[in-house]
């Protein structure tokens, strides 16, 4: 592998009869990632459960009861490399039941892959899994418009798919979407190019992950670096070290940079920046390094380093897109501590304003109830002020998890409108 | 202009790097587990580089079977001393002296699963609320399943079907009395990956792992190294071949593979043209297709 190969991540959303487990073995056996013994065991497995062929679902259905049951319960991690870049699938179930499970594996990807069975067109659940990946503002989409050797291949079939995706992702923020005419099955245009459908101008689905853009994905512009740590060896030879370690969320920071603390206020410049015995002039997203400033001032877990001349806003008051994630409903007025970063406060659920229809998407405004997998968008309060930005800017800076402080559980999960 | 993004390498060392912190700024206690085996070797080498120049702020825990190979302990005894850290040891032998648990008996015995209580023990000995493994989702069905911060409950154990959803970097590590985390920094990587950044690195890691000829049995496929522990059936028969070993567990159930690899160029390569997973020689694994599984959800690594 070179040494500028990039890391993508990507999920795959979509029920057993989509063909997702076939394209993803598909993807896995074309790229020689799956050995031997794995595939042994899959085989072993089929035959025992008197199925035809090769169940690749059993691949990535990890726990016993997956496998017992057939279904996929949890997000499964995949992994594959090719000469161009390495590539981890967040494998979800697509049933609605897993709605926490998509938002889960859709909260770091830079690429949803949703798969469409060309012989049922966009289905409510394509809408669905369009509507979480603009909600989690995955920057790619790729609509893989599966069974194509079922409808014979056919263009007319493909484009009509087209105009009725684009007509739901319309209403949603979506920016860059592709459309890709494939059969995973009998593999064409996963790997290799298709000969069945010499129409489809564009690149096969594993070109398309090897080269899309993806460095802009991550926000370069608003610099953000919330402190993790405080390293202070108090060795002879590093006898004043004090530096502030953590992983740059947002933006670049260079050595003499002008910085602001927050919340406190105090202002400094960067002296250096670390990485291990290095000593670097600047550091991006998603570098995880050590600053020191030239002032000696008081800075901890929980405070964020920023340009004085860019500034998050700092606020007890957020309204959030929330997916709730637990059995339990959200109880009136309950406190939760609500996890920003590095920065943990407590905080309270204000006023729910409306809940989503995950099925027509329209809102709901006489149902007040957070119950599991629900998505709402909710005002909350904290007690201390959260230095924060939207989540359409800032991925990092713009998420949330709230806490229950009752059984210590992740409850919510909100993306800062 | 530079370029501004981070090549794979890179970029899983920063993710690393950062479980690490949180580790250290979310729980009192944390703990390496270290096994002597290049995971667990890399994991310390990441925590060296998250807190430089700060020591590495938590001892390392070794799980002694006392069926080792004499280098593994000599590795981990060296590197103890470079980094100047702390170690806790945790002895099989001494479970098994105590009753707490009892030998397993046969030809294919293995003190594999009695590692089970001796861990969970040392655990609540030292009253450890993390141990940082260096598990890998890529390595094992199971283990595909694991977040980056793994709940266990009061009596050790993990819960596959019931776990906190993991979302952005935002790691909830908070826990009651009695219970406690396990975290795996390396989770995103693969096998080639590891060996990609210790040969980067260049990283000291003990020689079983370069070809080296050895007496061994062959058993179930796999070359099993000779040592006093092995009963040898009668149609067995010890031979020397020129080996290594691609993962350390036990001595007794750690299979070798034939190969010429002297350098880490060479097993990066080799690695690359392998077509078993690396655990296909650890007879541990092959118990059953639920075998990591029912060993982890009872408090296994």
């Amino acid at each position: 592998m070179l040494d500028n190969n990039q890391l993508l991540r990507f999920t795959t959303a979509g029920s057993v009869d989509d063909g997702k487990s076939t394209l993803i073995g598909r993807l896995l056996y074309d790229s020689k990632s799956i050995f031997e013994d794995q595939l042994a065991a899959i085989e072993n497995t089929s035959r025992k459960k008197g199925h035809n062929g090769v169940d690749m679902a059993l691949f990535t259905d990890g726990l016993r009861d997956e496998r017992e049951q057939g279904i996929t319960i949890d997000v499964a991690y995949r992994y594959f490399t090719t000469p161009k870049r390495k590539f981890i699938i967040a494998d979800t179930p697509g049933h609605i039941q897993y709605t926490r499970n998509m938002v889960t594996g859709a909260s770091t990807a830079n690429v949803a892959t949703i798969l469409i069975d060309a012989r049922h067109g966009v289905i409510e659940q394509t809408k669905r899994h369009a509507f979480i990946a603009s909600l989690l503002q995955i920057p790619h989409i790729i609509v893989c418009i599966n069974k194509m050797d079922l409808v014979d291949f056919s263009e007319e079939v493909f484009n009509r798919i087209i105009t009725e995706f684009e007509e739901i992702a319309s209403k949603m923020l979506i920016t860059d979407v592709r459309f890709i005419p494939m059969s995973a099955l009998l593999g064409d245009n996963v790997v290799n190019r298709s000969e069945n459908m010499p129409w489809y101008q564009g690149a096969p689905m594993l070109h398309t992950l090897e080269t899309m853009h993806i460095s802009s994905d991550i926000n370069k512009v608003d610099a953000r670096f919330p402190v993790q740590t405080v390293l202070r060896p108090q060795s002879t030879e590093h006898r004043d070290y004090r530096g502030y370690a953590g992983r740059v969320a947002s933006g670049i920071f260079r050595k003499g940079d002008e910085i602001t603390v927050m919340p406190s206020g105090f202002t400094s410049k960067i002296k250096t920046i670390d990485l291990y015995d290095k000593s670097l002039e600047e550091a991006y997203a998603p570098m995880s390094v050590s600053i020191t400033l030239e002032d000696d001032i008081d800075v901890g877990r929980g405070d964020m380093i920023v340009r004085s001349n860019n500034k998050p806003q700092a606020t007890q008051d957020i309204e959030v897109m929330l997916c709730w994630l637990k059995n339990d409903s959200a109880r009136p007025n309950a406190k939760y501590t609500i996890k920003h970063t590095s920065n943990d406060q407590k905080a309270m659920i204000k006023e729910v304003i409306y809940k989503i229809d995950i099925h027509s998407l329209d809102r709901i405004v006489d149902d007040k109830e957070l119950k599991m997998n629900d998505i709402s968008k909710v005002k909350i309060r904290t007690t201390k002020p959260l230095m924060v930005d939207s989540y359409r800017e800032n991925r990092i800076t713009g998420s949330i998890i709230l806490v229950d402080d009752a059984t210590n559980e992740t409850v919510a999960a909100g993306m800062i409108v | 202009m530079g370029k501004y993004y981070l090549n794979y390498l890179d970029e899983l060392e920063s993710e690393a790097i950062f479980v690490l912190r949180e580790v250290w700024a979310q729980f009192q206690n944390p703990v390496i587990l270290f096994s002597g085996g290049k995971d667990s070797i890399l994991v310390t080498h990441l925590a060296k580089k998250a807190f430089y120049p700060a020591k590495i702020p938590f001892p390392l825990m070794h799980v002694d079977t006392g069926h080792n190979f004499p280098e593994t302990m000599q590795f981990r005894d060296d590197i103890i001393k470079e980094l100047g850290a702390s170690l806790i040891v945790g002895s099989v032998q001494e479970s098994i002296d105590t009753g707490r648990v009892a030998e397993e008996k046969g030809k294919n015995a293995t003190r594999n699963a009695l590692q089970i209580t001796t861990l969970l023990d040392a655990i609540e000995v030292n009253k450890v609320d993390c141990a940082i493994g260096g598990g890998r989702r890529d390595e094992e069905k199971a283990r595909a399943k694991e977040r980056f911060f793994s709940h266990r409950d009061d009596f050790g154990q993990w819960d596959p079907k019931n776990q906190r959803p993991e979302l952005w970097n935002l790691f909830n590590g908070k826990h009651f009395q009695g219970e406690h985390f396990r975290a795996f920094p390396i989770s995103n990587w693969t096998e080639m990956d590891v060996w990609n950044y210790i040969k980067r690195e260049n990283i000291a890691i003990p020689s079983l792992y370069f070809a080296h000829e050895r007496e061994v049995v062959k058993r179930d496929g796999t070359w099993i190294p000779n040592s006093e522990y092995l009963v040898l059936e009668e149609h067995e028969e010890v031979v020397i071949k020129k080996i290594r070993f691609r993962t350390l567990g036990d001595i007794t159930i750690t299979g070798g593979v034939e190969s010429d690899a002297d350098t880490l160029e060479k097993i990066a390569l080799e690695v690359a043209g392998m077509r078993q997973t690396e655990r296909g020689n650890r007879s541990d694994d092959k118990r059953s297709e639920s075998a990591m599984e029912d060993r982890k959800r009872e408090g296994y690594f």
